[in-house]
């Protein structure tokens, strides 16, 4: 489904990686590891279509992803380092606000919802400058729930969050693979999802 | 269809935004108001003089006004995340970016348009100026707009984007000037402000056109 071939990442004069190879399908983890700075944001990035890789080809359903760019962001949902949060919005502003922009426009009972199962459902009517760091962080994996996407492309999903959370988020992600979708991950938290056997891509110069 | 979504969705978001940060539209429209006051101090209290003066001083003060409001177009978006989510939506990219560029004007543009007759009053404009003076501004506001955007992609990101967005933008708005404050000068000595307002109109329509992709293709590289 997800195949990256070939890629090499250039930033400025240093080559972060080159000749990276990977393969993503229905209901796998792939879990993207390296020291700082080894690219693994970039990678992330290059696979979103935000970086173009300066060599090889990012491939979605066989199709280049430059080329089936609106079928390809249409079934991908990113969560990076900023949550993509407005701090003048309240949580519900910011998930309907995510939720038109995809296309798919959700009552208030479905955003309630989401925001109730990743713990926040009485903040829905806070303006996100009210919330905290990691509470701003699951409105934002709120959103991945409600976007309804194939592919999740997951940042650092973990830092941030308290315990009850970390373990919450690992389900979610859990039960997103079961239910046929993918999940490409950075993290240097040990992770545990049930059911599911990651694998592993090591980023080295 | 759901381009139009997307677009409707996005003003509304603009505007919620810019109802929420009162003070960041205010800012801009005291700016303007300022700026222009400035003048008639500085040259003394001549009214022939400063009833010439005018089109062209509340021209200029709206440019710098449109200039001070370009740093907030794409770098809070920028900052918390929104941004790299809009990129990443199934909906071309030229089609939110006009999206924004008509929130922006809506917010930053329309003000100077409403309160530039008072300032026309301020100067001795006559009434048929001042009906000119508002027409120019209304074709002309959208295009700084328009163009601005462009500087605010290039500089996102960068440190003391601020200044490099005037020198980026200020000069591709001297034809802007112009055609504007020409406007007015043809209506107050009677030769009609037709010709200068039909140029301006052209260059709107070539802006509309041409800067979406432009700020498309800028957003592409600050992004990287």
């Amino acid at each position: 489904m997800l195949e990256g071939k070939d890629l090499a990442c250039v930033r400025g004069e240093r080559t972060l990686f080159s000749h990276l190879n990977f393969t993503l399908n229905e209901g796998e983890l792939l879990l993207v590891q390296g020291a700082n700075g080894s690219g693994k944001t970039s990678l992330l990035r290059m696979v979103c279509g935000l970086l173009v890789p300066e060599f090889g080809d990012i491939l979605w359903r066989g199709e280049k992803i430059g080329a089936a760019r609106e079928s390809y962001h249409a079934e991908m949902a990113y969560f990076g380092h900023a949550p993509a949060v407005k701090e003048d919005l309240t949580a519900f502003e910011n998930l309907d606000f995510a939720c038109r922009l995809a296309g798919i426009p959700l009552g208030r009972d479905e955003v309630e919802g989401a925001l109730g199962h990743l713990g926040l459902g009485h903040c829905l009517n806070l303006p996100a400058k009210s919330l905290s760091q990691g509470q701003r962080r699951r409105v934002g994996l709120a959103r991945m729930l409600l976007v309804k996407a194939k592919l999740w492309i997951l940042d650092e999903p973990l830092t941030a969050l308290d315990q009850a959370a970390l373990q919450l988020v690992q389900s979610l992600i859990g039960e997103h693979l079961q239910g046929g979708g993918m999940a490409l991950l950075t993290t240097h938290q040990p992770v545990m999802i049930p059911g599911v056997e990651p694998r592993f891509l090591q980023l080295t110069p | 269809m759901s381009t139009l979504q997307t677009v409707s969705a996005l003003l509304r978001r603009e505007l919620m935004l810019a109802m929420r940060r009162r003070g960041d539209v205010l800012t801009v429209l005291f700016f303007f108001v300022i700026v222009a006051s400035l003048f008639p101090l500085g040259v003394g209290p001549d009214t022939q003089l400063l009833r010439l003066m005018g089109g062209g001083v509340v021209w200029v003060s709206a440019l710098l006004a449109a200039m001070l409001s370009l740093g907030r177009l794409f770098a809070n978006d920028h900052a918390d995340g929104t941004l790299e989510q809009l990129i990443l939506t199934p909906t071309p990219p030229v089609i939110w970016i006009t999206g924004k560029i008509l929130a922006h004007w809506m917010v930053s543009g329309v003000p100077l348009i409403l309160v530039a007759p008072v300032l026309g009053i301020q100067f001795g404009l006559s009434n048929e100026a001042l009906v000119v003076l508002m027409f120019s501004l209304l074709l002309g506001t959208p295009v700084l707009s328009l163009i601005g955007a462009v500087g605010a992609a290039l500089t996102l990101g960068l440190r003391g984007g601020g200044v490099l967005v005037s020198l980026l933008v200020l000069p591709l708005y001297i034809p802007v000037l112009i055609f504007g404050a020409g406007a007015v000068d043809g209506a107050m000595s009677g030769l009609g402000a037709e010709a200068h307002l039909s140029l301006l109109g052209s260059v709107l329509i070539l802006a509309f056109m041409l800067t979406p992709w432009a700020v498309s293709a800028a957003l592409r590289i600050s992004m990287e």
